[in-house]
This record gives C-alpha cells, structure tokens and sequence, in this order.
C-alpha cells in the first residue's frame, strides 16, 4: 500500500496508466509467528479487530487466520442494515458506538465502504406498534441517540411506492426512523478493514484453518491449522456461525447455536426505495443497493444448520409480507438468494470476553446483527486483546451473564433461538 | 414467407419503442426484431455500448427491454425469453434520449476512469457528500424502470408429486422421459421453452422419419397419453433438500394480460430426479466482441433453422471445436455468404470439419482479434490467421468457445463437479441426492447415445465433444468482454488479480461478474479460464462460485403466489364476530386476532368510549369477549404433576370447585404467562393463559408432559377453541347472572355448572376488572345465544358490552400484569411483584434459573410499580421515568390509563430498584411526543386493596 | 425442504415439525441449579452429526428424537420420545 493512497487523483493516475500501478489491497500472509495476538476469522469482525490492534493499541504481530477468503462468511451475506435504533440499553451503547464508527469508517481506512446513512425505519401498523416505537424512540433520545417518531403522511414521502390503503392487511400507521443508519457495502468493509491492517503490519492467512488449540495447561498458547502450528500470546475467536464448532476444538462449550438466515435480492432497477424498510410485526425488511437490486429478509429457518442453505418457505412469507407493504414489488424479479450461518446466542446479544481458558478470548453470538457492530466490535475486541480488560461498552456482555443471570435480551425471547 | 421449426404462419403485430412491426406465431421477441432488420436492441448497463442478440435463450445477456404497459410493465426481459403475443408492447431501456443516441455512451469514453471497483477508491468524505454522489450512481445503475402501481396478476402455488421428475425436454429429457412413462412412473416433465426438442428446434436432424421439433412434439403426446405431466414453459428453479425442486410456469408471457393465474410456482417432491438441462455455449473474448451482429453459434443456427431469419448477409464462424460449423451450413441454407471459418484449433479433423471445407473457406489457427463496428452494428472482423493478421467484412460474426453444460441444479442439490479437460467443461461429478444428469448436461452430445434404437439421421453427422476456447492475450486495443451484461471486460480481471481479489469470489465481487440478471451463464467458465490463467493454475483449482437459486429470475409475485391482499396472512376472527360487527364495535390487532377495542357511540372519541365503558363496569355490569384466551384441559391420575410442573405457584391444595391466579415460567425463570387455574375434579384441571401466549403454552405443555415427565398418565388438551369466554363484571354482574342460570352463582375464586339460554356453560368466578366478574365458558358454537343474553341483561339495569380498551383501564387500577407489557419476557416473578407466590417446594419449570446470582438478589433490577400522574395530564404510555428531563431512562411506563374510579391519571411501570422508590417524584418523558410530564410512583395498584368487591 | 420420516405418520415436509432443542439440553425438574443451567446454557454445536429433538407439530404431535447432520442435514435416525 504506501504510495498506493485511494483517491480521485490516484484515479486518474490509474487511468492514464491504464490501472497498472495498483498494487495489492492486501498481502497473501504466511503464518509466521509467534504472534502478539491470532484472530481467528477474517470476517468484518476479525480484520476490524486487527486494524484497531495495530492502529489503537500499537500491536502489530498480529495474525488473521482464516479458513477460506476473507468476508466469505457472513460478512458477505448479510443484508447490509446498518443502525444501532435498539430497546436495550447495553445494546444500544454497544451499537452506536459502532454507528459512529461508520460515520468516519471511509476515510478512516481510505476505502470507501459506501456508508450510506439513508434511514433506517420501522413500520408500525397498529395503535399498540406505535406506542411501541414511540417508547423505543424515547429510549433512544434519552441515551443520545437518534430518532424520529413520524405519521403516516411522513412514511409516505419516505416511501411513497407503500401501499398506504388504510384496510390493507397490515395498515401502516407511522414509523420510527433513525436517519443516521442506513446501509453499507458489505464486501467493501472486509476488504477496508483487510488492507488498513495489513498496511500496518498485520498477517492476512487466507486458506488456513484452525484444527486445533496449542495448550499449556489451562493456557492457550496458539493454534493448530492446516499450515502448521502458530504461536500466539493472545487467541481471540471470531467466527460467527463457527463457533461452536471452534470453541469445541478447545473443549467449550458456548451457549450458542448455528442457524440458517436465507435473504434475496432482485434484478437491478431505477431508484424506487430511498430508505431502509422493517417492520417487526412482519420480521421482514428490505432496502435497495446502490446497484439498483431490492435486498431483502426476514424470519431465519428456525433449526440449527451449518449448511448456508435452508427452504424456500422462508423466502416465500418474507416476499409476500415485503410486497404488502410496497405492491409495486411484485412484478421484479428475484435474481438469486442465499444464506448464512448465524451464531444464535441464547439471550440474543453478543458475547465478547474471556473463556474459561486463559488466553483464549470470544468474539460471538451477533445472532442476525453482526454486520451493523462490525467496527464497533472490532475496536471493542481490540481492546481486550490488548489490555486483557474489557472496554466498559463491552463489558455487559461476557459469557459468565449466562449462569449468573444477568442476560440482555432484546427481544425478551428467552434461550431458545428458533423463538427469537 | 419465412419457414421453421419453431413458427407457425399466423402473423402478429408488435410495437418496439413505438414503431409496429410483423412478426409470426413462434417467435420470441428477439427472433421477430431481426426477422425485421433491427438489430440494435439495448444499451449496456456501464458503458452504454450498442448491444443487440448474443443467445436464443435465457442465457441472453443483453438485449434487455421492458414489457408490457402500465400496471403490466415488466422491465429486464430478455427479448430471446418472450414469446409473441398480439399486441405486444416492448421499450428498449437504459438509455436516453433514444436507443441510437444514447448520452450514456459519455461513459465509453470516460471509461479508463470507471475501472471495475473505481468507487472504492474514491468519494471520500463525510456520508452526506457521498450520498450525494450515491444519488447519481443508484440513477445510473438499474437496468429497467420498476413499476409504480400493484400488480394486477395473480400467481398460485401448486404442489406434485411424482416418482422420476425429468427438467428438460430436449432430445435427453424426451427419451428419458418415454422410459419412465413406458415403466409405469409417475413422471412430470418441465421445459422453459415454448416448445419441447431443446437442441432439435436448431438442427437439420430427423429422427424415426420426421423432424427433430416434430418427433420432440409427438414424444411429448405420448408422454401426456401415458400419464405423465407435461409443463412447457415452465424452469426448475431450485433444488432443495430431498429433492424437492421448485419450477416457475409462465401461464402467460411477461406484459401479457392474464385471465386466469399469470405464473404457478410448483413445489415438486421428487423420487428421482433427471437433469437433461442442456448446455450453454460459451463466447469468444476478443476485442469489442459485443457488437450488434455478434452472436453465438448456436444462437444463429437458432434464428436460421428454428426461426427462418438470416442472422445477417455474410458471416464469418469463429470457433474452437465442431459444433459451430454446424451454424455455417444452416446459414448458407438461407442464402448467407460464409465469408470464412476461423477455428482456433491448428489441424481440425473429422467428417463435419471435411464437410465444410468443401464448401466454405475454413481458416485453421485462426481466431478473431477484434469486432469491427460502423454506427451501430458489425462491420467486420480482424482475425489472425497463424501470424498474419486479415480483415473480413461481415455483418455477422458467429463464435464458439465451446459447451458448458448447465449443472446448476445438480450444484443446488449438493452434487460434485468434475472437471474434463478435452472439454474444458466442468462435467457433474458425484449426486449427493437421488439425481441423475444425461444429454448435453453430461457432456454427451451424441443424440445415438440417449436416443438408442431410433432411427437418427443427421446430415451433419453426430457431434462430438468441444474444446475450450482460447485465452485473450489482448492483442488488439478495445474491450474485451466477459460478462456482457455487467461490462466487464478482461481488463478488469486482470486488475482484480492485481489488487489481490484472486479468489473467484472475490473477483466476481469487486468486478461484479456474473452478477447480473444472467446470472453469469455465458461468462463464468470464460471468466475462470481467464482467471486461471492469470494466476498460472490450472482451471478447476481457480475455483468455481456456488449456485444459487434461482436458476433464471423469478417474478416476487410468483414466491408470494396466494398470500397476498387480505390473504397476506390468516386473520383469526372469534366466534362472535358478527355479533361484534352488529354492535358495532372497533377492531383492533391482537397478534393474529382481531378483537373489539370499543363500542363507539357517536360523537365519541375512543378515550371517552373506554372511560365510559370501564365506568360502566365499575358502576353497572359489563360484558367483554375473551374468548382468545388459552384454555388447556389436563386430566389423569398424573394431572397434578403436569400443573406442578408448569405452574410456578401452590396448585395441590386447591380444592376441587376452586381457581387461583397462577404464572408459568420459562427455563430461564423469567414470566412467560400467567392466567387462572381451576380445579374441576380431583383428576382434571382447567389452565387459562394470555391470547398472545396460546400456541407458545400448547407447545410447552406438551414438552413439559411428554418430555420432562416422560408421557405421564395425563392428557393435555388444547381447548382454547372449544370454548368461547365471555367476562361478565360489575356490582350487578352477581345478581343478574343468577337470575339468568337459575342457580345461586359460585364464591368468588368458585367454579359451578350452569345453563344460560338453553346452553351449557362453565362459570368461573375470577375477576380481571376487580369488580365482582364472572368467566362464562360456553360452547363455541352455542355462544351467540349466551352473548346476547348477557348483554340484554346488562343493558337492563344500564350497562352494556365493553371492549379491550377498558378492559386495559379496569386492570391498571387493579395492577394485573399484562404478558408482553409488564411481563416483557426480561422480568422474574419478583420483578413483577409476585415474589411471593412461588410455590417454596420447587419443581416447576424455571426454579433452577431464579437461584441464579443475579436474580435471587433483586437489587438493579426494574421492579413493577404504580405511577400517579401528579397534575392528572395523561402520563404517555411507554414514556421513559427519569430523574431529571435529558438523562439516561431508570425505568419506562409500561402502561397508561385515566383513573376509572375517580378522575385523573395514572399507569403502571417498570422501575429500578421501584420497590424501595414508593413517594418518589419522576417525569416521565416522552421526546417523540414531546411530553414530559411529573408523576409519583406508588403501589402499583390503585383501587379496592382489600378486595371488598369480590365479597357478596 | 427437508423430508423428516416421522414413525408415525411416514415422510412429511419439514414445514410440519418444529425443532426443540439438542437432545442432550434437556433441563430435568429435578436437576441441581448448576447441572441445570448448564444443560440450559451450553451447546456443542457440532458442525456435524448431533442428536436433536423435534416435534411434529402440524402432524401426529409425537415428540421424536434425530439424530440429524447439521452440515448435510442427513438424517440418520428418528425414534419416538
């Protein structure tokens, strides 16, 4: 990287050199080692965390290990919702201190990440579902954080494709709307984050996965991988969907469960949704991408997979409720769905602390949230990494809540993931 | 007159951005255009570069218009993947003013500066200023313009079954599908064309004595006559788990106005499944090789056998394998000069080869270097031939870079890909499910080898197996395309391999190949072949992306099929629903419930309605539906284990005749319902619980009984919707209720049988209100009678039917808790006050959670609580309790009411540490209302402490 | 879409049953708070083979126990609970 700054001007550099100069965003890394600290998993949680280890804690033998090509995962198949509009406190904290991350993220990894803070809105459709976000706006303003009861006339200069009769199945009464969330490029946060850290000394290993724990004692003391044994002083898992199965490779066991999210996007048309749209009566929501696609989702597949596929059902009610909401839908077409795994927590937030094991940290159970804390997790991991404390953000939400009683749960849910 | 394998005669009249034209029963759109001499049908998404027909198939990239008028457009249609209609209407896209002078063509020129990920690189600043140029890129992108109105079509959903599902009708589908009919299977047969034969609507190949297309069709009558299902026009979209396969019918084409369904999504359970979907013909990459008069091979023996229409006056073939020569012969029979053959390969061998070199020039070691354009179409070719360069003048260039067999399926379905290097094709390796791949998609092209005894006769002789094309090496200035649709060109692969974004995943992502609505068809093996050789590996080692369904786009209105309108989702109506509707009651939402939320009187606003009825109740008597509510019967010698288990509360000492509130608790100790719990008989127990909760507390008595208690001697009977409840309150409820059953009426918490209008009922004794009340549970279907009689006799002495609203103001007086307000699925027992009522012998679910360090301390955590409203302005209901106005919240109201008892306002809250808090002054504060207004908190429980209402 | 061989009815689509939980997270009324929270709390989470209960819920209401590969989503066996 170095001389190979992003910019407008570089741009037109590329173009008279007919974009030859380029050099790579990031090395292919060997694992060398010992390392200061291993990451496992180069997701947009992981690279972010490495970032800010070297950038914020000046550690920079640092090693992202992971098993394929990095933002594979979830980080690549996510629906891009960015926000931190939620109920909890501790959640709320934890997520707007990620928002205003994003607020800065381009510049910060001179990658344009495409943030775009185009409105994040919740539909209300009943007397009760408004006072609901009316509550939940109260919250957010009280802890500084924005947000915007509005009416019915409001959501349809918003929207005005939504299907406003006031007899439609779900009649849309009012919204709640952050107007500093919005969407992200996904890809773009992985590979941002990938080439800042490497540009500072990180390790990037792609095609290397971890098979096993190094261990003295109750220490650990590095990884196992398909390209060998590393040494870390430092392991911090962060896997998503793997980690059950990663924490299993230490002997834990995590109040965790993989299950599949499917979502779908449309052919690529004009403009004709400015904003993002959920609806939490409906558990659907939908957006457009700068590309012109409608990306959408909703309910997950409610058993536990690893499989990245799940059945079409899903796809067919979280269609069918978009297109009550906005009918003009119902005439594009889907070009392609997909799915992920995600790390069901059982309480539905985050963990991200200490294991049992000393040396070994967590980062996990982003349930179908991860993709809005990437930065904030990243920094917030960094941190305990570090220093072996937890920032006082992330400090809520160590893996001991559990047995001690002391869960944050958003949704009010309870353990099991497939009533979340 | 033109003649074909496809067309029928009959004429039929389209429009194409506004001018009319003829075309003829059979053709699709893309056919007519050409028939017509239009050549130019759309403009590139990135560059805007003239484009016209590459394929004849759904493997179109570029000649994409929009449909339909009005409600019906239908935008990013391939013109090769609609057939004719009367009266079809069809605009090109994607460009302005018009097709032929497009300002989008600006980007061609700048586009050294808009590389494949450019906006990566650029664009900083704060989010508002790269909203701003976002604003241009999202105006920019998108192909199609999106309808604005809803749809008129309608869409169903069907499901089949069937032993052998064959996805394919071309020559390998038809005779595997024979055999499975002639075997005595269930088969159905799905084909995406209009017409069943695959490759034989573009070959001179007659089989048993006719016509390859007529043999295809009569194959399909027998299949029908013996049983089998038949969908033409129909693509397998998906194959999931245990073969269950998903496939799209168009009923009608796309713009075309349906009278019955538009589309059916089949839902298919497959015993075993056939793939005979063919293969793709993959392009040639040279430069500028995306100009209108560039097709591939196949395409123009499609348009010349199937459809009768020379593709052009003369055409240069530009292949690497056999199979194109094929299209050189099928276009000579329309009198197209061959201006020559350039095969890639040094010394071509074989029948087919030997055919053509009698009758056209065929150049060895030759290829293309560069698509000549004039205007807006093909003006020639610069080929090399060994190491000469030469210039062909041709307004018709058809190439092949071989066959790639189409094993999306067999990858959805978890199948392995080998790979054939004579081929240069991934060929389907090892099904993970009961599936089979013949035809092309197995790479046997040989129509003997699925044909078998039929007699084949192909002047051309059989096909035999390809090889890949060759790799650009960039020998001429121009872009080189390999994925048409998203413009991306060989330049920007080998960019992508520069900056590191080697793996095929992340190549496609930063360049955006195959991303488009082809979904990659013709560029993906290109791609990789370029790839690989970027990266000095040998092709399947560059990887190859996953399949996903669904194979070609699929219309949302087609996933949505029935659920739409009112339809969108179930509507769950009481039984008293009519006789709601004639008092003229309000609805409102509860879950899928719709309840009665007032009974308006006019001129009233819907805070008097509830006041006035909840005063009512108060005063008078009143009668509200709670019919929704849950209702579970256990009965047995082991019933009493199964209540012990689920209620937290004492249960073995209620005597029989008697009820009691009660709370279940999830595992995790926090309040998951509450309700009543009667005892009917020493062995048989009555449990009520929340509208909201029932399919939650069915599923955990069933858990509860069948798997903790390892199938106890007791049955556990959902009967919410046996019986219809109706509450029956106030000071005069007592008296009229006994003059309607005739009998004294039960004890306050007491249960008794009685009749009411003739009908049985069950009359519970419990008071949600906290005036004297009585449940009455009648027989679902008897509950009209008892509803009327109820409320004529409250009517009587002035009260009346009362609705949810003031239901809601009766208990907030009362401090009942309500499950998903107060109990909010975070708040143990304690929180919410009932600390006391556990059963202190354990053995109910959730026990083991409450001894957690956290939670048997309650100290932190939000307590329920009363709050006053200190000046009587109405407290905002969700508003947040604070100390001061601007800080951090210390608890919420979780619900508001005016005082019925009394004037004024008050609600109930969630509160840290509320309990010791009794006197205390808050706001509570609501800025999305602008509200802020100062309460007490207190008691939660604001009338009748002592209970002197429930006595007689 | 899964076809889950329930003992009782025969194959039937997925859509008709529920998943529960891990067979080995059952909480027993009489378990220790400590075993219990446990059982509650941790998960293997196996990416592979792991012994599941479900439900058939819109069918014969049988409680069943699989034994089902969360990668694959093969199901080796089903027995009634």
């Amino acid at each position: 990287m170095g001389a190979g700054r992003y910019s407008a001007l570089s741009l037109l550099r590329g173009a008279l050199g007919g974009h030859r100069h380029w050099g790579r965003a990031w090395r292919a890394g060997e694992p060398r080692g010992p390392y200061d600290v291993i990451v496992i998993g180069g997701g947009g949680h992981g690279l972010a965390t490495a970032y800010y280890l070297a950038k914020e804690h000046g550690i920079r033998r640092v090693a992202v290990i992971e098993k394929g090509w990095i933002g594979g995962g979830n980080t690549g198949r996510n629906t891009t919702i960015v926000r931190s509009n939620y109920r909890q406190p501790q959640l709320q904290r934890l997520l707007e201190y990620s928002l205003k991350l994003w607020h800065g993220l381009s510049d910060e990894l001179n990658y344009n990440v495409m943030f775009s803070p185009r409105g994040a809105l919740f539909l209300g459709h009943s007397d009760a579902d408004m006072a609901r976000l009316a509550e939940r706006g109260d919250a957010l303003i009280a802890m500084g954080i924005d947000a915007d009861l509005i009416d019915r006339d409001a959501v349809a200069r918003l929207v005005p494709l939504f299907d406003m009769r006031r007899d439609a199945r779900w009649p849309i009464e009012g919204g709640l709307i952050q107007r500093r969330g919005g969407t992200a490029r996904h890809d773009a946060v992985a590979w941002g984050f990938a080439r800042a850290a490497d540009n500072l000394g990180v390790d990037i290993i792609e095609n290397c996965e971890v098979t096993g724990f190094l261990r003295d004692g109750n220490r650990v003391t590095g990884v196992r991988t398909t390209r060998g044994d590393i040494a870390a002083g430092r392991t911090g898992i962060c896997v998503a969907g793997n980690s059950g199965h990663v924490a299993g490779l230490a002997g834990l066991k995590l109040p965790i469960e993989s299950h599949t999210l499917q979502a779908w996007v449309t052919e690529p048309v004009k403009p004709m949704i400015d904003t993002v749209v959920m609806s939490q009566t409906l558990h659907c929501y939908f957006s457009q991408s700068d590309k012109g696609g409608i990306v959408g989702g909703g309910d997950p597949d409610f058993f536990p997979s690893y499989a990245q596929r799940g059945a079409p059902i899903r796809l067919e009610d979280s269609i069918a409720q978009a297109i009550s909401l906005v009918p003009a839908l119902s005439r594009l077409r889907m070009v392609r769905s997909w799915a992920g795994v995600t790390d069901m927590s059982f309480d539905g937030s985050p963990i991200i602390g200490e294991t049992p094991l000393d040396g070994l940290y967590l980062n996990g159970g982003w349930c179908y949230g991860g993709f809005k804390a990437t930065p904030g997790s990243g920094r917030l991991y960094a941190h305990l990494l570090a220093t072996g404390q937890s920032h006082p953000i992330a400090a809520p939400f160590d893996l001991a809540r559990f047995a001690q009683g002391r869960t944050i749960d958003e949704a009010g849910a309870g353990p099991m993931p497939q009533n979340r | 007159m033109r003649a074909g394998l496809g067309i029928d005669g009959e004429a039929m009249r389209f429009t194409f951005d506004g001018k009319a034209y003829w075309g003829v029963d059979g053709d699709t759109l893309a056919a007519a255009l050409m028939a017509n001499g239009v050549r130019l049908l759309a403009r590139s998404f990135k560059y805007h570069r003239p484009r016209g027909i590459m394929a004849m198939g759904v493997e179109e990239p570029s000649a994409l218009v929009t449909l339909g008028e009005g409600a019906r457009a239908e935008p990013n249609v391939r013109a090769s993947d609609v057939f004719l209609y009367p009266g079809l209407v069809a605009m090109s896209q994607n460009a302005w003013p018009s097709l032929r002078h497009d300002v989008g063509a600006v980007n061609s020129l700048v586009s050294a500066l808009i590389p494949a990920g450019f906006y990566y690189k650029t664009f900083f600043g704060p989010p508002s200023r790269w909203m701003i140029y976002e604003r241009f890129i999202r105006r920019a992108a998108g192909l199609g313009r999106p309808p604005q109105v809803a749809d008129p079509d309608r869409y169903g959903h069907r499901a089949a079954f069937c032993d052998v599902l064959v996805v394919g009708a071309g020559p390998a589908g038809l005779a595997a599908a024979l055999r499975a009919v002639e075997a005595g299977r269930r088969v159905i047969l799905v084909e995406q064309d209009a017409l069943p034969g695959g490759s034989l609507l573009r070959e001179n190949v007659t089989i048993d004595g006719v016509p390859g297309a007529k043999w295809a069709a009569r194959a399909v009558g027998r299949i029908r006559a013996a049983g089998g299902r038949v969908l033409m026009r129909t693509t397998a979209t998906g194959h999931w788990d245990d073969n269950f396969v998903t496939a799209v019918e168009r009923r009608v084409e796309p713009g075309q106005t349906s009278r019955g369904l538009a589309q059916v999504l089949w839902k298919l359970r497959c015993g075993d499944v056939i793939l005979a979907s063919g293969a793709l013909e993959r392009p040639l990459v040279f430069a500028d090789n995306d100009v209108p008069g560039i097709m591939l091979a196949g395409a123009a023996r499609a348009l010349a056998l199937r459809y009768g229409v020379a593709p052009g006056r003369r055409a240069v073939i530009a292949t690497s394998h056999d199979e194109a020569y094929r299209t050189a012969f099928a276009l000579a029979g329309l009198g197209v000069e061959i201006v020559a053959i350039l095969d890639s390969r040094v010394d071509p061998q074989g029948p087919l080869v030997n055919a053509a070199r009698a009758r056209f020039p065929v150049l060895v070691d030759a290829r293309p270097l560069r698509g000549l354009r004039r205007g807006v179409a093909l003006a020639g070719v610069e080929a090399i031939v060994g190491t000469t360069r030469r210039r062909f003048v041709a307004d018709c260039l058809a190439m092949s870079g071989g066959m790639s067999p189409v094993l999306h399926l067999h990858r959805q379905a978890g199948g392995a890909l080998d790979y054939d290097a004579a081929r240069g094709a991934f060929l389907p390796g090892a099904a993970r499910q009961r599936q089979v791949t013949v035809g092309a998609a197995a790479g046997e092209h040989d129509l003997r080898a699925f044909l078998g005894p039929a007699s084949i006769d192909d002047p051309l002789g059989p096909v035999v197996p390809a090889e890949p094309g060759p790799i650009w090496r960039g020998e001429a200035r121009g872009k080189a395309f390999v994925d048409f649709q998203n413009d991306v060109t060989t330049a920007d692969l080998a960019l992508a391999q520069r900056e590191g974004y080697v793996s095929v995943e992340h190549t496609k992502r930063y360049t955006t190949l195959g991303m488009g609505t082809d979904q990659g068809k013709l560029g993906a093996m290109v791609a990789l072949a370029q790839i690989a050789d970027e990266r000095g590996l040998p092709l399947p080692e560059a990887g190859l992306t996953m399949f996903r369904p669904p194979y070609t786009p699929v219309t949302l209105g087609a996933f949505a099929g029935p659920a739409r309108g009112d339809h969108a989702a179930p509507i769950r109506r009481l039984p008293l629903a009519e006789a709601h509707d004639a008092l003229g009651a309000l609805w409102v939402p509860a879950g899928a419930w719709m309840r009665p939320r007032v009974y308006l009187r006019p001129g009233e606003s819907l805070g008097e309605a509830s006041l006035r009825e909840a005063r009512m109740v108060r005063s008078l008597a009143g009668v509200v539906d709670v019919s929704s509510l849950a209702k579970f019967e256990i009965a047995g010698p082991d019933a009493l284990a199964v209540v012990e288990a689920v209620c937290a509360t004492p249960v073995a000492r209620l005597g029989v005749g008697r009820g009691r509130y009660t709370v279940m608790l999830r595992e995790d100790g926090m309040v998951m319902d509450d309700g009543t719990l009667w005892r009917l008989a020493e062995d048989r127990w009555l449990l009520t619980g929340s509208t909201g909760g029932a399919a939650r507390m069915a599923r955990h008595l069933s858990y509860v009984a069948d798997i903790l208690l390892a199938r106890p001697r007791a049955a556990v009977i959902n009967v919410s919707e046996h019986w219809a409840g109706l509450a029956f309150a106030g000071p005069r409820a007592a008296g009229l209720l006994a003059e309607l059953t005739g009998q004294p009426v039960p004890a306050h918490m007491g249960l008794a049988q009685a009749t009411i209008a003739g009908a049985p009922v069950r009359v519970l004794a419990a008071s949600y209100s906290g005036e004297r009340a009585f449940e009455v549970h009648v027989p679902a279907y008897r509950a009209a009678g008892v509803f009327a009689a109820l409320v004529r006799a409250a009517r009587g002495v002035g009260g009346g039917v009362y609705g949810l609203d003031a239901m809601d103001h009766l208990r907030v007086e009362k401090g009942h808790v309500v499950i998903g307000a107060e109990a909010d699925g975070r708040a143990i027992p304690a929180d919410l006050g009932l600390g006391g009522m556990l059963r202190t012998s354990g053995g109910f679910v959730g026990w083991q959670a409450l001894t957690r360090p956290a939670l048997a301390d309650c100290a932190g955590r939000r307590q329920l609580v009363g709050v006053t409203s200190i000046d009587g302005v109405p407290i905002p209901e969700g508003a947040m309790l604070v100390v001061r106005e601007g800080e951090e919240p210390v608890g919420h109201v979780t619900t508001s009411a005016p005082r019925v008892a009394g004037e004024g306002a008050i609600g109930l809250g969630l509160l840290v540490d509320g309990g010791a808090r009794h006197g205390e002054a808050l706001l509570a504060w609501s800025p999305t209302r602008k509200q802020c207004v100062p309460v007490q908190v207190g008691v939660p429980l604001f009338y009748d402490a002592e209970g002197a209402r429930y006595r007689d | 879409m899964l076809l889950i061989p329930c003992p009782h009815c025969g194959p039937r689509i997925q859509e008709e049953f529920a998943y529960e939980r891990s067979a080995d997270s059952v909480v027993r009324l009489d378990d220790a708070p400590a075993v219990a929270m446990t059982a509650l709390f941790s998960r293997a989470n196996l990416r592979g083979e792991e012994a599941e209960i479900w439900v058939h819920a819109q069918g014969c209401g049988q409680w069943l126990r699989l034994t089902r590969d969360r990668m694959s989503h093969a199901i080796r066996s089903v027995e009634p609970l």
